[in-house]
């Protein structure tokens, strides 16, 4: 046990001292959630819109007054052809366009429908379908009101030029995603990045000679990142909880239980890395390939896995951070319990297990 | 120097595959000498040392080290062995005590221990007033010395030293060699790795591995005989040059 803590003491040293490492280690999840939760946000505040009102009616002019007094859009310029839009668009100086086309009041007072068209920018495709809905919200809301002393109901079609992207979730789903990351960082590239860099330096072969069983240098160097990973994930809830508002629906203890489990994935899979090369430089090159790239591209996270090719979407399955990101995504935001979180709790642990056998196979093997 | 032998060898081989690293060799070691291990690059040295470290367990043979069997009992060994690299072995973000006690406290060694001895080691390495100093800004041959007494702070029977002055100046080399004197005159093994010959004359005895073999094994000035040569450097220049493999 005093061996233990002398190696622990020993890690601890090294990040403590190590202040641009610490920095960026502990620094990291703040700018990312503040990068992700306010700056990559998909609501949208303020979005400069043209109108072209070929009607010009009450219907029209009520309704543009609606939008305009809406805190999503500011009305920019008003157009008087199809062409000045797409020059617009092309300056691209406004981010929706909302057409009004000819008779919009006389076809709502004698045939109660009447059409809309929005023309989005869909160049920023998520920016674009925020839009369109916010739009599509206020139009809804005026036609409902006016409807109100009628028998016959009015509808107002409108009609997007975009295809509705389902991925769009609104900003507070990045929170479980930044947490998938910032773990996975921490964990996966810095264990992998330490343990090589002793191998490096020709100090891991002194660890190895001493009477220290190699199970037990291998744990004191994973903990001092699971405990840097306790307060990272911390930082990162109190963050979105207290800067973006973002509640946290579920049990804290399952999600922080979750998160801890995902660490070991984490830490199994640096520790996986660092036993199979011998350079800090390639360690972190898998790591980055290896599981940074997946966790963005495969976890659900920026991009909805429904929509990916089948091939992708069967490898999706064995990126850890897509169970992670499903588990947190339900006990978080939909405020989901262990009876629903289970199967994919479960995929995790069997994924850990299966890596920690796997690495540790691997270091005996070399230690042979 | 007694006549107990505190490591015995015989036959002892490492295959990879087909390749044979370590072919059946064989000696011993007696308690305090100062037991010089040769050979060219890729020779199969540092296999060779590994095994007898219990870093690696042997195809066949025998060997124990410290009395202990380096199939079955190599914790036994790893508690009665110091070992020292070629690579630089200290950590250059801690300090020169905080080495000490890292060192000392893997091998479990208590604090009154540690801190009584330390006080000692530092005085003799004249390295008191730099004690709370980074590793990392002391100069590579004060680095050396400190690496060596760390490797027998924990006062193990034998210390594996590998190839230990790399990249040292002549001055602190033979300060380095004083060091190693006076640790064999209190009963610590010595079994070092060296490419220097010079180095090879302050040996008790020397062998040279030429190609995984023990092709020469006696004292320098035995060795300079039996060759006909005027130098270690020679002797070893004669053997090496059978080598049918290396590393490059």
């Amino acid at each position: 046990m005093k061996q233990f803590v002398s190696l622990i003491k020993k890690e601890f040293h090294h990040i403590l001292r190590d202040r641009r490492t610490m920095f960026i280690l502990l620094g990291m999840p703040i700018a990312q959630i503040i990068l992700f939760g306010f700056a990559l946000t998909n609501e949208v505040k303020n979005a400069r819109i043209a109108v072209y009102d070929q009607s010009k009616d009450i219907a029209t002019a009520a309704l543009i007054t609606e939008i305009n007094s809406s805190r999503y859009f500011d009305i920019e310029n008003n157009l008087n052809s199809y062409k000045e839009i797409e020059e617009t668009f092309k300056k691209g100086s406004i981010k929706l366009a909302i057409v009004f086309p000819q008779n919009f009041h006389d076809d709502l007072q004698h045939f109660n429908k009447a059409q809309v068209q929005l023309v989005t920018d869909a160049s920023d495709p998520n920016t674009a379908n925020a839009l369109s809905n916010y739009a599509t919200a206020i139009i809804k809301d005026y036609e409902n009101r006016i409807t109100n002393d009628r028998k016959l109901p009015y509808t107002i079609k409108t009609e997007t030029r975009m295809l509705y992207n389902p991925q769009l979730k609104g900003s507070y789903s990045m929170v479980p995603g930044v947490m998938a990351m910032v773990l996975m960082l921490v964990c996966t590239m810095m264990t992998a990045i330490t343990i090589v860099k002793e191998k490096e330096l020709g100090t891991m072969e002194i660890l190895l000679v001493s009477p220290l069983k190699p199970i037990k240098i291998i744990v004191a160097k994973a903990v001092p990142y699971l405990l840097l990973s306790i307060v990272n994930i911390s930082t990162i809830l109190l963050l979105s909880v207290f800067v973006l508002e973002v509640p946290i629906n579920g049990s804290l203890l399952l999600l922080i239980f979750e998160s801890v489990l995902f660490t070991l994935v984490c830490l199994a899979f640096g520790l996986l890395i660092s036993a199979s090369t011998g350079s800090q430089q390639i360690a972190m090159f898998i790591s980055l390939t290896g599981m940074f790239l997946p966790t963005i591209m495969l976890s659900g996270f920026m991009f909805p896995i429904e929509n990916m090719p089948l091939p992708l979407q069967i490898i999706s399955n064995i990126v850890p951070a897509k169970w992670y990101y499903s588990i947190v995504n339900a006990v978080m935001i939909k405020g989901a319990g262990i009876e629903i979180v289970w199967k994919q709790t479960l995929v995790l642990a069997g994924i850990t297990l299966l890596l920690l056998a796997l690495s540790i196979r691997k270091f005996k093997i070399r230690l042979a | 120097m007694s006549n107990e032998n505190v490591i015995s060898v015989d036959g002892l081989t490492k295959r990879f595959g087909h390749f044979v690293a370590v072919d059946h060799i064989s000696f011993d070691v007696k308690r305090g000498e100062i037991f010089g291990f040769l050979g060219a690059n890729g020779a199969g040295k540092t296999t060779a040392m590994r095994m007898l470290c219990g870093l690696s367990l042997p195809t066949e043979g025998k060997a124990t080290v410290a009395g202990f069997d380096v199939y079955t009992q190599n914790e036994q060994i790893k508690k009665n062995i110091g070992y020292m690299s070629q690579k630089f072995s200290l950590y250059e973000n801690l300090t020169v005590k905080e080495n000490i006690r890292f060192y000392a406290g893997i091998y479990g060694k208590s604090d009154q221990f540690i801190r009584q001895k330390t006080e000692k080691v530092l005085e003799q390495l004249h390295l008191t007033n730099e004690a709370d100093k980074l590793v990392g800004s002391l100069p590579l041959g004060w680095k050396q010395k400190l690496a060596f007494s760390v490797a027998i702070f924990h006062e193990p029977g034998i210390v594996f030293l590998d190839e230990p002055t790399g990249g040292v100046d002549p001055v602190t080399r033979r300060e380095f060699w004083n060091m190693i004197y006076e640790a064999a005159a209190n009963g610590i093994t010595i079994f070092v790795t060296t490419h220097y010959m010079d180095e090879a004359e302050y040996c008790g005895r020397v062998s040279i591995m030429v190609d995984g073999r023990i092709e020469a094994l006696d004292t320098p000035s035995m060795l300079k005989q039996q060759f006909d040569a005027a130098s270690m450097d020679q002797v070893f220049l004669k053997l090496a040059r059978k080598a049918e493999r290396s590393d490059n």
